[in-house]
């Protein structure tokens, strides 16, 4: 789209591209932006493309990791992406717009330890742990509040493994069943606070895009809508 | 590492890149002057609390701090010109009347800011002190357009706030003796809607929908006056506040592709205090020209004056005069 046939002219053909990861966010995603009109004409599941297009002109879907879409976003690569509350709290929400909450995507974010753990006692006795996550930033707003020494351990999956390999005294992990932390003999010993998906937008699309992205959150900001009533 | 490696987010300015910073400095300085804006050289380091007045503590994190071994007080580097121009209007040139000033020159952050992930900006703007009414912010406004067309940058989306609505809102809702305020902000600021209402589910129903409705009062300018006025509290500060923006919607003029206004655009809401405004171009994903008032920032200098001013970034504005097409042949 780039090499407009009339570049001085001033309503050129406008591009939205749309951030979104692979998976369980995608799926979910899916009925919403067909309630906006827009459908992806691939499956990133089975395509290796990394952009897709959809039956609107103009409108692409970039597939990538989920902790990278507010990158995308916050630089205008992409306009508009759906990025989870987890992933925008280690992220930090500056540069971006966060209008919708998509109710997708629900769990919590949780401290949990091996069952049989002191927890209560090592709160009140204000020892200092260790704590293994890979909600860095989360984890430690938390336990700054609490008035809690820690020591983060940084990983990048299998938090489960942490307190049973002795690597940590405690994880901060999301939980939605919790049947992982069950299946490894933890228990989650308190909420940090509860997750969901959330539509982000950039500024300046916002802005100089209106005339696109606006109807967009509209018609998603309807759909939210609908469904909670259905399900209520 | 090699020793010669600058530091991150430091970074030399080139030939071709200075050659076009430079030309667009001269041309915006002369357009200044031109315009009876006088230029001034305020220094690169000060002490720390001059350089810190007025600005709340966003500036703070943001500044560079050295020990003077000659006084062995804290000195910082600035961060912003901007209050430096004001302690000159309040405590050396003393001036009655109206007095208008213009400047040029570096400033460095601790963190990196904005696309280009620098922390040496060349900040250039100017500053208008001693005219209160809304004349004040028109000339102020005007100048940054006819500057910025001067430039050549055209296509220009201009959106205009008001910092007094939410400040009416949070101290009449009871917001800001509860300290609620910076989360409350910072969720207006983010447009983040599901945490302003779970910020405000405990408050009176009418303040409740207003600050509710704040992330939502953007759009273009006539449309989101309308719809302000019917689900804001009319109450003097607010009714002074949206007054004072249909005033400034015809400020425009050809330049200007698209005029709105963002109710919940709360940039520089730590020293701002009336009406805001924010110049965005297509293909820049961050505003090429901020600026608005900041009334009474000179109080700390002993002079507090009606103030209002634009900064936009030298190198920022050089690539966007460089990307946009040539201009359409006249006709």
């Amino acid at each position: 789209m780039k090499g407009s046939r009339f570049p001085h002219a001033r309503i050129a053909v406008t591009t939205l591209t749309l951030a979104l990861s692979k998976g369980r966010i995608f799926e979910e995603t899916l009925p919403l932006l067909a309630a906006a009109g827009i459908v992806p004409v691939e499956d990133p599941e089975s395509s290796r493309k990394l952009i897709i297009g959809t039956n609107r002109p103009g409108v692409s879907v970039v597939i990538v990791r989920a902790s990278d879409v507010p990158t995308y976003v916050q630089y205008g690569a992409a306009d508009v992406g759906v990025a989870g509350k987890d992933v925008l709290l280690e992220h930090g929400s500056e540069g971006l717009y966060q209008p919708l909450d998509l109710e997708i995507g629900k769990c919590r974010m949780a401290v949990a330890t091996r069952r049989g753990y002191d927890w209560a006692g090592t709160v009140q006795r204000g020892a200092r742990i260790r704590v293994a996550t890979k909600y860095v930033r989360t984890a430690r707003e938390h336990f700054a509040a609490k008035g809690m020494h820690v020591d983060l351990i940084k990983l990048y999956g299998s938090m489960e493994l942490a307190p049973l390999a002795g690597l940590a005294d405690v994880i901060v992990d999301l939980v939605s069943t919790g049947n992982t932390l069950k299946a490894n003999d933890l228990v989650a010993v308190e909420d940090i606070m509860p997750i969901s998906s959330r539509l982000i937008v950039n500024p300046a699309a916002l802005k100089l895009k209106r005339a696109e992205v606006q109807p967009l959150l509209e018609a998603i900001a309807r759909a939210v809508e609908g469904r909670r009533k259905a399900v209520q | 590492m090699r020793n010669w490696i600058l530091p991150e987010h430091i970074d030399d300015v080139l030939p071709a890149e200075a050659e076009r910073v430079e030309a667009l400095r001269r041309l915006l300085l002369d357009h200044f002057r031109a315009r009876g804006y006088r230029l001034v050289q305020p220094p690169l380091v000060e002490h720390l609390d001059s350089l810190l007045t007025g600005t709340g503590r966003d500036l703070d994190l943001q500044t560079f701090k050295v020990l003077d071994p000659l006084s062995g007080r804290l000195l910082g580097v600035r961060a912003d010109i901007t209050p430096q121009v004001a302690r000159i209007d309040a405590h050396l040139l003393n001036e009655p009347g109206l007095t208008r000033l213009c400047y040029a020159g570096s400033v460095l952050r601790t963190v990196p800011t904005g696309l280009a992930q620098t922390r040496e900006v060349l900040q250039i703007g100017a500053e208008l002190y001693g005219e209160p009414g809304i004349a004040g912010d028109r000339e102020v406004l005007t100048l940054l357009l006819s500057s910025l067309a001067a430039a050549g940058v055209r296509g220009l989306h201009l959106d205009l706030g008001h910092v007094g609505v939410y400040r009416a809102l949070a101290a009449g809702s009871g917001v800001t003796a509860n300290g609620e305020d910076t989360e409350l902000f910072a969720a207006l600021s983010a447009k983040d809607l599901p945490t302003v209402t779970q910020l405000t589910a405990r408050l009176p129903a009418a303040w409740r929908d207003a600050l509710a409705a704040l992330p939502t009062l953007y759009g273009p300018a006539a449309e989101v006056l309308d719809r302000a006025r019917e689900r804001l509290p009319d109450t003097p500060p607010i009714r002074n506040a949206l007054a004072a923006l249909a005033a400034m919607v015809d400020t425009g003029g050809p330049l200007v592709d698209a005029l709105h206004i963002d109710l919940a655009d709360l940039t520089g809401y730590h020293y701002q205090n009336g009406v805001i405004f924010s110049v965005f171009t297509a293909g820049e994903s961050n505003a090429i020209g901020n600026g608005g008032r900041y009334d009474g920032i000179g109080k700390a200098f002993g002079r507090a004056r009606p103030a209002t001013g634009f900064t936009l970034d030298l190198r920022q504005l050089a690539g966007v005069v460089m990307r946009a097409p040539p201009a359409p042949p006249h006709t």
